[in-house]
């Protein structure tokens, strides 16, 4: 434990005054975080409510589902996620390695606008019908060759701060930011190997096919999942929940048992997306296997978040900014309870191709994903703009109850229209016949995707309270307000 | 535990420690899928896709009909019922990128060849719901309006060859000549139909002077899951 405690205090310690942090791309990824993260959920209310009303495709080309729903899903984990993975990561390493940034402005500012860019041309394109055709991995060649660039970029400068680190000890969150980093070049580059039809075009047609394509696309997809949504957003919670409850790390032991067994066992699961496919036998049983065994280091990550609460579990009442990183990692414990069920065969024959895994994912993308990532841009932007405090404790209270009521409505309409569309598409009459044909089980959708639409507004409103909130945290407001706030001494803040 | 302090001093290590904890898995899975025989069924009947049929499957990604539509009908008996004979890993042996799926917010498409007519299809893509009032489908009049144009066709085939499709020399020469008499009801079948059995030929949108978008899809449309002849098979012969 002393190692993870000690990390966690050096940055509170002060003497790093001498110390030219790089904060101006940090406050860039920041600003970002916050504009895509609106702008990917406000397209995922608008094609929820496409699936509502189909009217709103409007017929045209550039605004239907089928494009417009790469473009949610690309905004919420490669826009917003990845910005908010690029603003913690390289506040983080530079703080918890008492060093400034390798590779110095020029490559950082590299970085933002380079993953900028790569974000425009990958949303760009899928609204021009620009597309690989495969989930999550849309882009085509060329801007995937782009996001190589950046991304070995990102990897330069985050491993070169850690080799130019003053600290004996490369705190545990960084495990986390760099297996996030490795894997994802990994992921990226196997699975977007491609022959493009001619280098003057945009269209490519994949090195694999058919069921090797399958697994190496799954592969790639749950990793994108175990290790972008997962494994960066637990380096945000191992430095970002210590640092607001004030508290060192739970358990150091458990923070090595956990980093090693979920990285390892992560990449095994893939198959999971596959089952009763063509895809042979032995491999979807490899796959059930681990993702079961999955649900131990994953619960093993959130005892070590949420018990680093002990003896400050006080604060949950008094801080909203700590609510929301303590509550993205209960969500993140009940969906890595979820998903190891998914995967088990029997489960996943009734929630495969329906609304189920739509709740799952949006459990996952919205309690914890998006949950953790407010907590850490609460608690950076006072930080980041040199304000004592945030604005309105009370409006972070206001966002977090909104958006989970949102989520509550959310997911729990995905359960039952999703298990009830699995029950209805097995079910038999009297005589032995499919009692419903499929059009019925759609209609019966209908309520469902109108309460998810409610929900999807619901969560989008407190986002944009958390963006009214932020911008007069900036402009250096606070506001009178009584009860809630740790306002701390104003001398702790100023030797920071 | 401090045999773990090697990992906390040094980067390269750390690095080196994580690229080889998440290789191993990725490893064992993918590699033995290239490698073993049995993976794709030996049946008979799976052909590359005519050149119309590839420009209709470009069409069916870009608009993104795999995020609803999944082509992947799993061994159970409702589906079977629903849909037709089980996938087979042979049937997407050609299919760079697979489009199985992954969400059934429509059926599933892997044997809807042969299940409706030309008309239909053609008036479903343009307003779906005049022919399934309860579905949720988007509106896609613009195929039946925007001429077909898929740049050099032959082109196309020669990068599916670079990734393994058996295209031949000859149906690279045909392709630009193909992807017209498709479609075309006055068109040179004969060819064609040797090269691509069982491919929709004829005028398929009702508007022969073009050859449209809609064209394309709709030829995909028809050859999905049309290829194999499950009565020559037992399930034991389709073992994997
Ligand atoms: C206001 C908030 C949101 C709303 C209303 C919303 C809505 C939707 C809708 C309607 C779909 C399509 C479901 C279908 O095809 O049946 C979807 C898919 C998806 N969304 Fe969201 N979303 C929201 C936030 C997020 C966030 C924050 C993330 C990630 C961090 C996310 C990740 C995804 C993913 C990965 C999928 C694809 C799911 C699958 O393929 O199973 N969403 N979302
Ligand atoms: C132990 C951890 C987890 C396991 C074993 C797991 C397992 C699963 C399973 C079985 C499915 C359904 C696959 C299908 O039937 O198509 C699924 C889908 C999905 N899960 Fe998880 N899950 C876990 C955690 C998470 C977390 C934390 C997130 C998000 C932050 C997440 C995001 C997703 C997404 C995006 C999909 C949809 C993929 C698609 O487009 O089909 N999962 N997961």
């Amino acid at each position: 434990m002393a190692t993870a405690a000690a990390a966690v205090a050096q940055d509170t310690a002060g003497t790093r005054d001498s110390v030219d942090y790089n904060e101006d791309v940090v406050r860039l990824f920041t600003l970002a975080t916050v504009f895509w993260g609106v702008v990917a959920f406000l397209v995922g209310v608008v094609i929820a409510l496409q699936l509502a009303y189909p009217v709103l495709n409007l017929g045209l080309e550039w605004t239907s589902f089928g494009r417009l729903r790469p473009v949610h899903t690309s905004a919420a984990i490669f826009a917003f996620g990845g910005n908010a993975l690029f603003a913690t990561s390289l506040y983080v390493v530079q703080r918890t390695c008492r060093a400034s940034l390798f590779g110095g402005r020029d490559l950082a500012n590299f970085l933002f606008w380079g993953y900028q860019l790569f974000i425009v041309l990958a949303a760009s394109g899928y609204v021009l019908g620009i597309t690989q055709g495969r989930e999550y991995a849309e882009p085509e060649w060329y801007v995937d060759l782009w996001l190589t660039i950046v991304w070995v970029a990102y990897l330069i400068v985050f491993a070169g701060t850690l080799f130019k680190r003053q600290e004996p000890h490369i705190y545990v969150a960084n495990w986390f930011y760099l297996a996030f980093i490795i894997t994802v070049a990994m992921l990226h580059i196997v699975n977007n190997l491609a022959v493009p039809v001619s280098f003057a075009g945009v269209t490519s047609y994949s090195l694999f096919s058919g069921v090797q394509d399958a697994l190496t696309q799954w592969w790639y997809g749950h990793n994108a999942v175990g290790f972008f949504l997962t494994a960066g957003f637990l380096g945000i919670m191992y430095y970002f929940v210590p640092k607001r409850a004030e508290r060192p790390v739970y358990s150091y032991r458990l923070s090595i048992v956990h980093f090693w067994s979920l990285i390892f066992l992560y990449i095994w699961a893939g198959p999971h997306h596959l089952h009763y496919t063509a895809l042979p036998d032995w491999a979807q049983t490899l796959g059930m296997t681990f993702s079961v065994m999955l649900w131990m280091p994953s619960w093993g990550g959130m005892i070590n978040g949420i018990m680093t609460l002990s003896g400050a579990w006080d604060k949950l009442r008094t801080d909203p900014v700590l609510r929301f990183l303590v509550v993205s990692v209960a969500f993140y414990g009940m969906s890595t309870f979820e998903g190891p069920l998914m995967s088990v065969k029997p489960v996943n024959a009734l929630s495969h191709y329906t609304d189920w895994t739509v709740g799952h994912v949006h459990s996952g993308a919205l309690g914890w994903v998006a949950f953790v990532s407010f907590g850490a841009v609460y608690y950076l932007v006072p930080k980041l703009w040199k304000r004592r405090e945030l604005y309105s404790l009370k409006l972070v209270s206001v966002h977090f109850w909104i958006a989970t009521v949102g989520i509550v409505l959310y997911i729990t309409a995905m359960w039952v229209s999703g298990i009830m569309q699995g029950l209805m598409w097995r079910s038999y009459d009297s005589l032995g016949f499919l009692q419903y044909s499929f059009i019925e089980t759609v209609e019966r959708m209908h309520p469902f995707y109108v309460i998810r639409a409610l929900g999807g507004i619901l969560f989008l409103l407190g986002a944009l309270v958390m963006v009214y909130n932020l911008i007069r945290t900036i402009r250096g407001d606070i506001r009178q307000e009584a009860g809630l706030a740790p306002v701390r001494p104003a001398a702790a803040v100023s030797a920071e | 535990m401090k045999w773990h302090a090697i990992f906390e001093k040094n980067v390269l290590i750390l690095a080196a420690g994580i690229l080889i904890t998440v290789s191993i898995g990725g490893i064992v899975e993918i590699v033995p899928l290239h490698t073993i025989e049995s993976t794709i069924e030996e049946v008979e009947g799976v052909r590359p896709y005519s050149p119309l049929e590839l420009a209709g499957r470009r069409i069916y990604m870009r608009e993104g009909c795999y995020n609803c539509h999944s082509q992947m009908v799993r061994p159970f008996r409702d589906e079977v019922e629903r849909y037709g004979h089980y996938s087979l890993a042979a049937e997407s042996m050609y299919d760079h990128p697979f489009q199985w799926g992954s969400k059934r917010t429509g059926p599933d498409l892997a044997r809807v060849g042969g299940k409706y007519s030309n008309a239909w299809h053609v008036a479903h893509m343009i307003d779906p719901q005049s022919l399934v009032p309860g579905s949720v489908m988007p509106q896609y009049p613009f195929l039946a309006e925007n001429a077909l144009n898929i740049g050099d066709i032959a082109a196309h085939l020669e990068a599916n060859v670079v990734v393994g499709v058996p295209y031949t020399e000859d149906m690279i020469a045909a392709a630009e000549a193909d992807l017209f008499a498709q479609a075309d009801p006055l068109g040179d079948h004969g060819g064609l139909l040797e090269r691509y059995p069982g491919a929709t030929v004829g005028d398929i949108d009702g508007n022969p002077e073009v050859l449209t978008e809609m064209d394309a899809l709709v030829a995909y449309l028809q050859i999905l899951g049309q290829m194999v002849d499950f009565s020559q098979y037992t399930t034991e012969d389709l073992r994997q």
